[in-house]
């Protein structure tokens, strides 16, 4: 199917290039995952769990946001809940860092945050779309303040190297001019006649306003330098008050230019279902969440523990793990149940004893590349110098894209994410040290912002492939795996089931860890009701 | 306009996040895409593989396990560190659609030569070509 044996011809590569930066990194991972459209979240309504839980217990492996779930609502049901976690925290992925934090990663690097207080940077998710109802509940219920944030701005910059001499473009300029420069072609065309097959008399007219109206025309259905043009792309010189405060009209750029500056394939990402403004983040870190559960069930918590065989039998569970503070001696925990959200990752290096249909679709699945870098300034230049709030910028350089702090608008200092990266660029970033990674997201960012040179402080970096709590970013599941192998993932075998991002149709995001956990948990209450045995 | 079906459009997305992206200056921690194209196997080793099996192929240890590539007798036959680079397996993704045949012999004949490796047998790219799915 593919021509495998040799690298791909040039202009097939380009297009696929293409394909991959006009999603940003977004929609590729959604591609990869095999999920072609956005799927919006199923959660309507928290989880009854009626008539009790019959004296059962449930063990549960892992205290990400799939195991805080479970662990929340079965405890709540009256369920004998324990969770085992490798980390010293809760939270998994849901993960905050902030000054005086240590991260050691595998390979054993250990980098310590110097970040000033009040400033942070989320290594996993960070953003939360208006349909992810599971999360956003949740965030409601356990108190979780939460503020908008920024994904579209049309001041932040688009930018490829061999595009306008490799000068950063303003996104509202890029965006006027396709959009403009496109209305007109089919204006012309349209008067022309040449659209007659497709376009009734009737709908002629319509179609011409409508393009008018949707490009910025003028009266000859013109993309033209005017006060219309200029009020979407910007001014020369804005407007002011008194003698002088009259502005200057920019000069939009011609189709041919932009389409071949290629910086349309950006802009995509603001039409895509999971980047539709609004979007959230927890006040304060995404931790915040994981931080809430904590409230609730921390104390179920055992820490530090890391799994090292699963054993089901006829009346339970048994998981052996060792204390990664003092390794040596394996202890056990055992209860009725098991919800494993270990990342199939490390769980298919796991002994467990499931069915072949669960192991084989355990081991079927490879996990995501991704790297973030987070980045203090001593200055918020972006918003001093650029007049850029918040939002996410692209760039065909391998920090693949910057993001500004949605929060915090005239302070002094902030953290940028610097980078953030899948596919290629993030299998090199994750295999430089940290602090080149770091050193090499400044260098590339002062291509964008020549600020960088003078104000950068300090800097935090994560490849997710040497997280030693994920070995990777996220569940990758092709097409293919899906159809032989997702059923298998997600039925309960025995006494065991799993739950996690990678058991739901929306990877990589929080909201799949979750339904996914409400799955089994309402599953696994049925058969407790009726009486199962497993 | 051909609407492309669901599936070739997707399959399509998944390919081009394996394709680099162009670097007009190449900076030294990254392959550009040229560069990419005729990397070595020592090259595709220090910039992909490093990430996980480590700069000295001893792999790593956390929650779960990245194998050691040095002194890892998995490595006497060529077949198994092909085959691996080629579909992956488990925690290992699939690397076949990024690399030429060359490069993945090339990969595969570099740490079977080094790290403590000393095999002296070489694979070929028509031995790569002939395990391709």
């Amino acid at each position: 199917m593919q021509d495998h044996g040799k690298p791909s011809s040039t202009s097939r590569r380009d297009l696929l290039r293409m394909i991959g930066v006009a999603g940003g990194g977004a929609l590729v991972y959604q591609a990869m995952s095999g999920l072609g459209l956005a799927a919006e979240s199923t959660w309507r309504a928290p989880p009854k769990l009626e008539g009790g839980a019959k004296g059962a217990s449930v063990l549960i492996l892992g205290a990400g946001l799939a195991g805080l779930v479970a662990a929340y609502e079965l405890s709540r049901a009256g369920y004998k809940v324990q969770v085992l976690e490798y980390n010293a925290r809760a939270g998994g992925r849901n993960w905050t860092l902030r000054g005086g934090d240590r991260y050691t990663e595998l390979g054993g690097h250990t980098q310590t945050c110097r970040f000033d207080k009040g400033l942070y940077f989320n290594p996993g998710p960070w953003r939360i779309p208006y349909h992810h109802h599971g999360l956003l509940d949740y965030c409601k219920r356990l108190g979780v303040a939460l503020e908008p944030f920024v994904q579209i701005n049309g001041n932040v910059y688009l930018h490829r190297q061999d595009a306008f001499g490799g000068k950063p473009q303003r996104y509202r300029e890029v965006r006027s001019d396709f959009q403009g420069g496109i209305a007109e072609l089919l204006a012309k065309a349209t008067q022309q006649g040449k659209l007659d097959e497709a376009v009734s008399k009737e709908d002629r007219e319509i179609l011409l306003e409508s393009l008018r109206s949707w490009g910025a025309l003028d009266k000859n259905f013109s993309y033209a330098m005017n006060n219309g043009t200029s009020d979407r792309r910007g001014y020369a010189r804005e407007a002011g008050g008194g003698p002088d405060g009259k502005p200057e009209f920019s000069k939009p750029v011609g189709l041919h230019d932009v389409l071949g500056s290629k910086l349309w394939g950006d802009l995509i990402v603001a039409d895509l279902y999971e980047y539709q403004p609004s979007l959230m983040q927890p006040v304060g870190g995404m931790d915040m969440i994981g931080k809430a559960f904590v409230r609730e069930v921390g104390s179920l918590i055992r820490y530090n523990a890391k799994v090292t065989s699963i054993v089901q039998d006829e009346h339970g569970v048994t998981a052996h793990w060792q204390d990664t503070m003092s390794p040596g001696s394996t202890q056990q925990a055992r209860a009725d149940w098991c919800i494993c959200t270990i990342p199939l990752s490390i769980l298919s290096q796991i002994p467990m004893n499931v069915s072949e249909p669960m192991a084989a679709a355990i081991s079927a699945v490879p996990y995501a590349a991704s790297a973030k870098v987070g980045l203090q300034f001593k200055r918020r230049f972006w918003e001093e110098d650029d007049a850029i709030y918040g939002g996410v910028g692209y760039t065909d350089l391998p920090i693949g894209m910057l993001s500004y702090p949605s929060h915090g608008f005239g302070t002094k200092k902030g953290v940028l994410l610097g980078s953030y990266t899948f596919g290629i660029d993030s299998f090199e970033f994750t295999a430089l040290d940290p602090d080149e990674r770091v050193r090499q997201a400044v260098a590339y960012g002062s291509q964008i912002h020549p600020q960088y040179r003078e104000e950068f402080e300090n800097g935090m970096s994560v490849g997710w492939h040497r997280s030693p709590f994920t070995l990777g970013c996220f569940g990758l599941w092709s097409e293919e795996a899906r159809e032989k192998h997702y059923a298998d993932i997600c039925k309960i075998d025995g006494r065991i089931a799993l739950a996690g991002e990678h058991a739901s149709y929306l990877p990589a995001w929080q909201e799949g860890a979750i339904l996914s956990s409400l799955s089994v948990v309402e599953r696994l209450h049925a058969r407790v009701s009726a009486g199962s045995k497993a | 306009m051909n609407k492309p079906c669901r599936m070739s459009l997707v399959a399509l997305i998944a390919l081009a996040c394996l394709v680099p992206r162009v670097h007009a200056q190449s900076g030294p921690a990254f392959l550009d895409r040229e560069a990419q194209q005729k990397a070595t196997g020592e090259q595709i080793f220090t910039h992909i593989c490093q990430g996980c099996h480590m700069a000295d192929a001893k792999g790593a240890q956390g929650a779960g396990t990245y194998p050691a590539l040095a002194g890892n007798p998995k490595l006497a036959s060529p077949q198994y560190p092909m085959a691996m680079v080629l579909n992956g397996r488990g925690a290992m993704p699939p690397f076949g659609r990024l690399f030429s045949d060359e490069q993945v012999a090339g990969v595969v004949n570099y740490l079977r030569s080094h790290f403590g490796n000393h095999y002296t047998d070489t694979i070929s790219a028509a031995d790569v070509k002939a395990m391709r799915p």
